[in-house]
């Protein structure tokens, strides 16, 4: 379990133990983050403070869920965020699919882990060398969260362009992908 | 779970995404999250995506009782869960269904629904549909999205069993008809009422909502 991030063997000591120390670690390194996403997202300094609170709440609760066969700590976070933030948006919640049954009677599978964690890294680096038009566009879809409509809107690009350009993004990245793990 | 061979399409996935599709389509697409591996997994690709973004965001700063306040809210007692999936059901439609099993109204013909919501933005309905039996024809002013739960029914556009859905536009006419097997139960939204060619169907509608 080495090769694992420290926020992700942070989050599975609270999945298994109910580590308070170690949720302390996760709050004081994605609380700020998290903010800054929902400010990114429109949201007043005071609600923001407010969701943040809501999403880590979330997070000690659900924590039974988090598998790093599928997910890396800071990726299953944001996928917590990211609902919370459009549900906030939305009339009635967004319906969500089904509780991922709780892992832990599942050995670890080392090489499916460390597997993952590569492609998060490598995924990254490759964010890391994209252009800063795609990057921009990838951010504004993906951190942002901003529906692609309401992107056009601020740009005053055509949608067509949005969506041409967050494909091309994402076509870059699995190219460079690709190349650092073919 | 690798049977499912009908998906739902990219710009509707989109649109679940950014949280932009009417309820209605929103709990057809949970639904089907929960049943096909293929679309979930995509769905949490992208996720990873975002945390890579979270990973490299410069932190904002937080009120400074924040974390004082964040661990004291960890002892406070859990909100009780939402219903959980029940036998063919998805934890998305045993929540619409208040988390009982459907209360089946006859439509006739051995067919029966029960409307999940109807307001303007659409319905959302659970459809039982015997073997052999065909739903009346109808066409949409809208979209239309049916996932098949249980059994399989069978239309112009091919065959779908449990997981599949099949994605109906304003154009589509079609007549479903339920394969052999257990009866087929289907979950169906659209973003607009239904709109029948028979008569009666016709004159029906305002009362069973469809």
């Amino acid at each position: 379990m080495d090769d694992l991030s420290p926020q992700s063997r942070d989050l599975i000591a609270v999945r298994d133990s109910r580590d308070r120390a170690a949720f302390g670690r996760l709050f004081d390194h994605f609380a700020p983050r998290l903010k800054s996403m929902m400010l990114r997202g429109g949201l007043r300094d005071g609600s923001a403070d407010d969701v943040v609170q809501d999403v880590m709440l979330a997070v000690w609760h659900k924590a039974g869920q988090f598998d790093p066969h599928r997910a890396d700590a800071a990726g299953w976070i944001y996928g917590i965020a990211r609902n919370r933030r459009i549900d906030l948006a939305r009339r009635r919640p967004l319906a969500q699919p089904d509780d991922m049954p709780e892992i832990e009677s599942m050995e670890p599978d080392a090489a499916q882990i460390l597997a993952l964690q590569q492609e998060v890294r490598h995924l990254s680096e490759a964010l890391a060398r994209l252009p800063l038009e795609q990057a921009e566009a990838l951010r504004a879809a993906y951190f942002d969260d901003t529906p692609q409509s309401r992107i056009s809107e601020a740009t005053g690009l055509p949608l067509g362009t949005i969506k041409s350009r967050i494909r091309l993004g994402l076509e870059r990245l699995r190219h460079e992908l690709r190349k650092i793990a073919p | 779970m690798t049977s499912i061979r009908h998906h739902i399409s990219d710009d509707m996935l989109d649109a679940y995404r950014d949280g932009s599709v009417p309820h209605g389509f929103g709990v057809v697409i949970a639904a089907h999250l929960s049943l096909c591996d293929q679309c979930r997994a995509r769905q949490e690709a992208q996720d990873m995506v975002g945390g890579a973004f979270l990973q490299r965001a410069e932190g904002a700063s937080l009120r400074p009782d924040a974390r004082e306040r964040m661990m004291a809210a960890l002892d406070l007692p859990q909100p009780s869960p939402p219903p959980r999936a029940s036998g063919v059901f998805p934890a998305a439609v045993m929540r619409e269904l208040g988390g009982r099993p459907p209360r089946w109204r006859m439509l006739g013909g051995g067919i029966r629904q029960q409307i999940l919501s109807a307001d303007s933005d659409g319905s959302l309905r659970l459809l039982y549909i015997p073997p052999g039996k065909a739903v009346p024809e109808h066409g949409h002013h809208g979209r239309e999205l049916t996932l098949v739960l249980q059994g399989s029914f069978s239309d112009s556009a091919g065959s779908f069993h449990r997981g599949d859905v099949e994605t109906a536009n304003a154009e589509v006419d079609h007549q479903p008809l339920a394969g052999d097997g257990p009866p087929c139960i289907c979950l169906a939204a659209t973003d607009a009422p239904l709109r029948f060619h028979a008569l009666v169907p016709r004159l029906l509608q305002p009362i069973f909502r469809i």
